[in-house]
């Protein structure tokens, strides 16, 4: 393999074209993709946010007039690339739906209530060990029309631009022992069961913070960043 | 180089980013990787359409790309950095606001656009320059991972016909996807992005990265 390609490991990433998921079915494209040898456009990335994150983005229990309704959690973790190194000071985005399991969003109608304390949206940076702390409400399951009797298993929906264009990734965090799994066919379009499990975090006593929240943990792993691609970038 | 005793570590998969993208994702000033009206700035829009050619309103459309000197915006300080090395002391050699980053999620006909600067050539990894280009990241409900294109300008026919990944797309309605249309002014080009083929409209030519 030369030293500017980069081959995505078998079985990580679910299939665009995946007909359980009914969404993907006019929206996956149907032609083979086309490698792309990367070049510096690729190697090389947006490195954003520090003049668009506040502390305050990180609590999405303290942005409105009181205090969203659930369970109150901590979300921990570090954001890592597949060579083991941690990626300090980058972006991350989350969003998810409220304790009842609906989104803040118009195209949501779910007859669950919505809470007027709670929007779903956070961001922050990881610190120069890569660390990510975000305070929210553990998300509801809630009800989806891909097949008979569908839901969606709790999670919180993640952004991450890494360092460079290769190791975009948008994803989502589950939790630990979520009767839903077996039937949630986006969790499940994943096709290596070890890489499927890698999206639920787990409980983390430690980080618990008695008679206030619980909290979960969940590292995220990007893609390796083409090291001597980039020291030939560096160079150039 | 990989770091001695680094252990490798699993990656973590793609998941869609689902119908609600619109909560967590979109910035007031997503599409200006120029502010508007910056001297030399383009305006690159289309629709992003699916395998029934209906709009899909729920995308997010994100591009990347190098400075019109074909150097990319990276701050200072990073590893990138390093003293002496051409285009990667940041923002300083470039003209000052551009961020190299559009992004602009689809209005309800399937909308975006971006407001930048044209990219300079960059190096080809075989050797030799590649034509001006953006990348392309699309993200979508139904879509359980990105997918990747690339925007090449109309007005580049000579360095898009020597363009290395242009060419290795030898069906020449397929590689036509990937070069952007003039549209009514100057400095205006359209892009649509054809998720899947339709009996009428070429599907979009998607790169494995």
């Amino acid at each position: 393999m030369s030293a500017e390609t980069y081959v995505r490991p078998a079985g990580v990433h679910p299939p665009l074209d995946y007909p359980q998921y009914r969404s993907s079915v006019l929206r996956a494209p149907k032609q083979p993709l086309v490698r792309l040898p990367h070049g510096p456009t690729e190697t090389t990335g947006p490195l954003l946010g520090a003049e668009r994150v506040t502390a305050a983005d990180a609590d999405l229990t303290t942005r409105h007039a009181g205090e969203p309704l659930g369970e109150r959690i901590i979300v921990t973790g570090r954001v890592l690339d597949s060579d083991g190194r941690p990626v300090p000071d980058t972006l991350i985005e989350i969003w998810q739906a409220n304790a009842s399991g609906r989104y803040a969003h118009h195209v949501d109608d779910h007859p669950a209530p919505l809470d007027p304390n709670f929007d779903g949206a956070g961001r922050c940076m990881t610190d120069s060990q890569g660390r990510y702390r975000f305070v929210t409400i553990k998300p509801g399951a809630y009800p989806w029309r891909n097949h008979l009797n569908a839901w969606r298993p709790a999670h919180i929906h993640f952004s991450l631009f890494g360092t460079a264009f290769t190791q975009r990734l948008v994803t989502q965090m589950y939790f630990p022992g979520d009767p839903l799994f077996a039937q949630d066919p986006i969790f499940n379009s994943i096709p290596d069961a070890g890489a499927r499990h890698r999206l639920i975090s787990r409980f983390d006593l430690d980080t618990t913070v008695p008679d206030w929240a619980l909290a979960f943990q969940w590292d995220i792993v990007l893609r390796g960043r083409d090291a001597t691609a980039f020291e030939a970038e560096e160079a150039r | 180089m990989t770091q001695p005793g680094a252990a490798p570590a699993g990656l973590t998969p793609s998941q869609t980013v689902g119908p609600f993208l619109a909560i967590g994702l979109p910035w007031p000033d997503g599409p200006e990787a120029v502010p508007p009206g910056t001297p030399g700035a383009i305006v690159i829009s289309g629709r992003v359409l699916d395998g029934a050619g209906e709009p899909v309103p729920d995308a997010l459309v994100e591009t990347w790309q190098a400075a019109p000197d074909g150097t990319f915006v990276r701050p200072a300080r990073r590893r990138f950095g390093g003293e002496g090395s051409q285009g990667a002391t940041g923002a300083a050699g470039h003209d000052a606001g551009f961020r190299g980053f559009g992004r602009s999620a689809t209005d309800a006909a399937g909308r975006w656009h971006v407001i930048t600067l044209r990219p300079g050539r960059v190096r080809a990894p075989g050797g030799g320059l590649q034509a001006p280009h953006l990348d392309v990241s699309v993200f979508a409900r139904g879509l359980l991972d990105r997918v990747v294109t690339r925007i090449y300008l109309p007005d580049e026919a000579a360095a898009n016909a020597d363009d290395p990944v242009l060419a290795a797309i030898t069906d020449g309605g397929r590689r036509a996807t990937l070069i952007a249309r003039s549209a009514d002014a100057p400095g205006q080009f359209r892009f649509d992005v054809q998720l899947q083929g339709t009996a009428s409209a070429t599907e979009t030519v998607f790169f494995d990265v």
